[in-house]
């Protein structure tokens, strides 16, 4: 995951909540792909078509916030979103999050200084991230060391699996 | 000496360490608690089955605490709706899920849970919905979580969790004519913000919250993942066993917060004064008196929800609806949280009392509170709704508005046709 290409930025505010991400009209499937077609539908109907893998998404606070539906993350990782990066998270949006292998980083610094205009890349077990255009790198809340093993695992599938496979 | 014993814990804190095995636990701490209830529905469940299969699992932990209700999308809206209501009916019957609620035998889950006294005082309670933080309003440990911690608690019955700081609000004071539960919630959250509680438990508590009625509790704690809370809570007391003696709930345990008991933060909330709250669009937190809400037109007016579809909701918005007509053009849809409290209401008149005004009565569901169907809005058109969120599009078109209320004013607002106070309609 280190050393890829920079990523483009899509650039929120504060307080997206899962409503925006996916509207609740298209909760009556489950699948990430299907899902994904109509990821922040309402406000920004182009990130459907543009988002391409290894983007990366930046917020402000409380990204998330609203609905458990896992139908949000799911949709974001499925788009192609390598990573989020946002002042805060909604705490149930980041246990799902972290559930499926999909990586968050909270850094009020990054959220604040980063734009649409910047590429970047981050390192995921580092937490280090690195803007393109002058170098600048912006220190992250390490993510806790449970969620670590949870995003190396792959997700609360895959580290459950091990766990019952006993190795 | 282990660390801290001097200090008191919380009721969160209790509950949780009781359910860690461990004799006390503090904010910070990652644990793995036993789980007492696991709740999902027609929209989550489908991933948490997935996720219970992916995991190799078999059996379920427990065929008796696992329930899973149909409300989001029911009756069955469309095609995909009805697939995922398959599936998660399948998975009951193939598991021997007892508590598997749908149609006629369904309602809202947070409503029919407390109702037919499926959970109780001091348990642990995870539910994949975001409103699960209800359930604190008897004293239990109550949490909204996502479909892959769902489907792991239906295979292992455990979780871990990260021990939540807890935030006290102490409500004082006597409420006015037309305030209750949703008001205080509202006004709550005007004050901390749709963040102000993260990561927290939200414990509720005060002089005016001794005496107070189930369903305000109810509505209260509902709200509470508004503020960004893991679990809203309120101590039980004599209410609390009234309740769950009437509904044959669990009793798991009755905790209570220890006096010298550590907040991050205690908020005092004078009561007095207060009047109904208004929430304006986008955002619980954009909070305003009635009175100084100014001229609103509406086209919608929704009576229901897990946060105020229970019978005194209903009542009380009949009160203020009696002999009274909605205005013209206003479409006043009601939706009663069980066919309990649809039976209850229709049998004193107060369902007649609606269908007098001009209401539309729908079946026991989520209704359009989360812009599925039964009462979608259109462009540029506007509702008072007595749910829990007015994000944008939550309703229907990203270009509606929903104003959040409680059931006397969002009556009022049908008769009027424009958000109102009850009291400009006393005659």
């Amino acid at each position: 995951m280190t050393g890829d290409k920079p990523g483009k930025i899509w650039k929120f505010g504060d307080d997206v909540d899962t409503d925006l991400i996916i509207p609740a009209r298209y909760l009556n499937v489950s699948d990430g792909k299907e899902l994904a077609a109509h990821c922040f539908a309402d406000v920004r109907p182009e990130f459907s078509r543009e988002a391409t893998v290894g983007d990366i998404l930046v917020a402000g606070k409380n990204f998330g916030c609203g609905s458990s539906r896992e139908h949000a993350p799911l949709a974001l990782k499925a788009s192609g979103i390598k990573v989020i990066i946002a002042e805060s998270f909604a705490r149930i949006f980041y246990r799902n999050s972290f559930n499926i292998g999909f990586p968050l980083l909270e850094s009020s610094e990054a959220a604040r200084a980063l734009t649409a205009a910047d590429r970047v890349t981050v390192d995921i077990a580092t937490g280090e991230i690195k803007r393109e255009s002058d170098g600048a790198v912006f220190s992250t809340h390490p993510i806790p060391a449970f969620m670590r093993e949870l995003v190396d695992a792959g997700g609360l599938v895959p580290y459950l699996r091990k766990k019952r496979g006993g190795t | 000496m282990p660390r801290g014993s001097a200090m008191g814990m919380t009721i969160t804190e209790k509950i949780l360490a009781a359910h860690a095995g461990l004799g006390r636990v503090s904010p910070g701490d990652i644990i793995e608690v036993t789980v007492d209830r696991a709740l999902a529905n027609d929209i989550t469940a489908p991933l948490a089955i997935e996720t219970f299969r992916e995991i190799g699992a078999v059996e379920v932990f427990d065929k008796e605490k696992i329930i899973l209700v149909a409300d989001h999308f029911v009756p069955n809206k469309d095609i995909a709706s009805a697939e995922q209501v398959k599936k998660m009916r399948g998975f009951a019957r193939l598991q021997g899920i007892r508590h598997y609620y749908e149609s006629g035998d369904a309602g809202i889950e947070h409503v029919i849970l407390p109702e037919r006294g499926l959970v109780g005082p001091g348990q642990v309670v995870v539910g994949a919905d975001s409103h699960t933080c209800t359930y604190g309003a008897l004293g239990a440990f109550s949490s909204g979580v996502g479909s892959t911690d769902l489907g792991a608690v239906l295979a292992t019955g455990f979780i871990w969790l990260k021990v939540p700081p807890t935030i006290r609000v102490e409500y004082t004071g006597r409420l006015q004519p037309f305030v209750g539960g949703k008001d205080l919630i509202l006004f709550t959250i005007g004050m901390i913000g749709v963040e102000g509680a993260l990561y927290s438990a939200l414990e509720f508590g005060g002089s005016a919250v001794r005496g107070m009625a189930m369903h305000h509790r109810f509505t209260i704690a509902n709200m509470a993942v508004e503020a960004g809370a893991k679990n809203g809570i309120f101590e039980p007391d004599d209410i609390t066993k009234t309740y769950v003696k009437e509904t044959s709930g669990p009793e798991a345990g009755y905790f209570t917060s220890d006096a010298d008991a550590v907040y991050s933060r205690v908020i005092a909330i004078p009561l007095d004064g207060l009047e109904p709250q208004v929430a304006f669009p986008h955002s619980p937190a954009n909070v305003r008196p009635v009175s100084k809400v100014g001229t609103v037109p509406v086209d919608q007016v929704f009576i229901g929800s897990c946060t105020n579809g229970w019978y005194e909701d209903l009542r009380e918005a009949a009160s203020v609806l009696k002999g009274k007509k909605a205005a013209k053009g206003i479409r006043l849809i009601v939706i009663p949280g069980s066919p309990a409290i649809y039976l209850r209401a229709l049998r004193e008149g107060i369902i007649e009392t609606f269908i007098d005004a001009g209401a539309v009565i729908g079946p026991p569901c989520c209704g359009p509170c989360l812009g599925g169907h039964l009462g979608i809005l259109a462009s540029g058109e506007r509702a008072v709704s007595t749910t829990n969120r007015n994000f944008i599009g939550r309703m229907g078109h990203p270009e509606s508005e929903v104003y959040l209320s409680n059931p006397a004013v969002a009556a009022a607002s049908a008769v009027l046709g424009r958000i109102g106070d009850p009291r400009e309609l006393k005659d």
